[in-house]
């Protein structure tokens, strides 16, 4: 089966913050919410943690490796490092080339 | 140095046994046969496994591809344990792993993680100012180099396959085996021929 | 919507990538494997995880919810015991007056 999202795509976290809402369990990073970063490579489809932290039903989702370019994020470092996160599928959105 | 645990941490750790204990759901004798498991997990795992990858291709290949298997295949029990993944370091890229969100830490291949990988200034400044951080190990890399920092934020877990340094030439795997410390397989460190 | 928009969140005690309250904190360099109390609290999680009593997500979200000033305060395998017997209690497993 292959995944929705291609390596090499062009893809923003959403710019949403559950845990303003209430209780729940999110392993997508406050530091990359909103952002935009390219897909290195899909990782393989695991149980969601954010139901499984809970006790409830969990789907698999499709995970991926997003590469994010380290300046951007905090206004400050050397301009070619970059930091490398696991980020499942449902908080990202292919960002199509003209837009940004 | 990590702080003790408080009297009452201790007091609640052993109540907590006590009950699971008494309703049948833990022993006495799993828990020491469950600890000495983990206690023989060490970063030696780790360090034999780059060893064989600087001297054996396909084993470099089967490393870089799929590291699950090449635990398995030094004799690591990897059933039930997270997938592992292995970071390739080439000359113009340099990886750093830290958890910024929790402490995930490739323990099968590792051991426990160190405190200094849990603490909070770790997960802070890593993904940061990598840069920073190695420099605390005094450890530097060229401008030109990517640092690449790897958030281990999800199922994986991450090892660093270090660059082999020159003057290691017709080393024993063993000999290799020992320039690799744990410090070089989380990030922070390089392989140093003495 | 432009990457660098100011955030206005405030991370999660738990999110501490980049936080700058640690910024210019050293790094003690502890290298020490845990004390005897973290490694049989280390032991005690992966039984009842083994036993599919509890997950680790679970563990991370009990963790998650323990107040900023203790979640600092506390030892990292404090915060683990602190975790697992939030859990026992809230999945009826014992009671809070067998902890006490």
């Amino acid at each position: 089966m292959t995944a929705a999202i291609a390596p090499g795509t062009r893809v923003r976290v959403k710019d949403d913050w559950p845990e303003e809402r209430g209780p729940c369990h999110i392993r997508t990073p406050h530091y990359v919410r909103g952002r935009t970063g390219t897909v290195e490579r899909v990782l393989g489809a695991f149980p969601n943690p954010e139901d499984l932290a809970f006790g409830r039903p969990a789907p698999r989702c499709t995970l991926y490796h997003v590469r994010f370019d380290q300046q951007p994020l905090w206004n400050e470092g050397n301009p070619r490092d970059t930091v490398l996160i696991e980020i499942y599928e449902h908080w990202l959105e292919p960002v199509s080339e003209g837009r940004h | 140095m990590a702080a003790p645990p408080r009297p009452e941490s201790v007091a609640l750790l052993e109540k907590l046994v006590a009950a699971l204990s008494a309703k049948g759901i833990l022993t006495e004798e799993e828990i020491a046969a469950r600890q000495a498991i983990t206690d023989r997990a060490s970063p030696e795992t780790g360090a034999r496994m780059v060893a064989k990858a600087w001297t054996d291709p396909e084993y470099r290949a089967l490393l870089l591809s799929n590291g699950t298997a090449a635990a398995e295949a030094m004799g690591v029990t990897m059933a039930g344990a997270p997938p592992l993944g292995v970071l390739e370091d080439t000359p113009t890229r340099h990886h750093l792993v830290v958890c910024t969100l929790c402490s995930c830490y490739p323990r099968a291949v590792l051991g426990y993680p160190p405190h200094w990988y849990k603490s909070a200034a770790y997960r802070a400044r890593a993904v940061r100012d990598p840069r920073g951080v190695l420099a605390e190990w005094g450890t530097h890399l060229p401008d030109n180099v990517e640092i690449r920092v790897v958030d281990s934020t999800a199922d994986y877990r991450w090892m660093v396959l270090p660059m082999r340094p020159a003057g290691t030439e017709g080393w024993s795997e063993e000999r290799l085996a020992s320039i690799v410390t744990r410090d070089c397989l989380v990030g922070v460190a390089l392989p140093k021929v003495a | 919507m432009p990457d660098d928009t100011p955030a206005t969140h405030a991370p999660a005690t738990h999110d501490l990538g980049g936080s700058s309250h640690f910024r210019c904190t050293p790094i003690d360099p502890d290298d020490s494997p845990p004390d005897a109390f973290g490694r049989r609290v280390d032991a005690v999680r992966q039984l009842l995880a083994q036993k599919k009593m509890m997950t680790v997500d679970e563990l991370r979200r009990g963790i998650e919810s323990i107040p900023e000033e203790e979640y600092h305060a506390l030892g990292y395998y404090e915060r683990w015991l602190r975790s697992i017997a939030k859990l026992m209690i809230e999945k009826g497993v014992i009671t809070a007056e067998e902890l006490r």
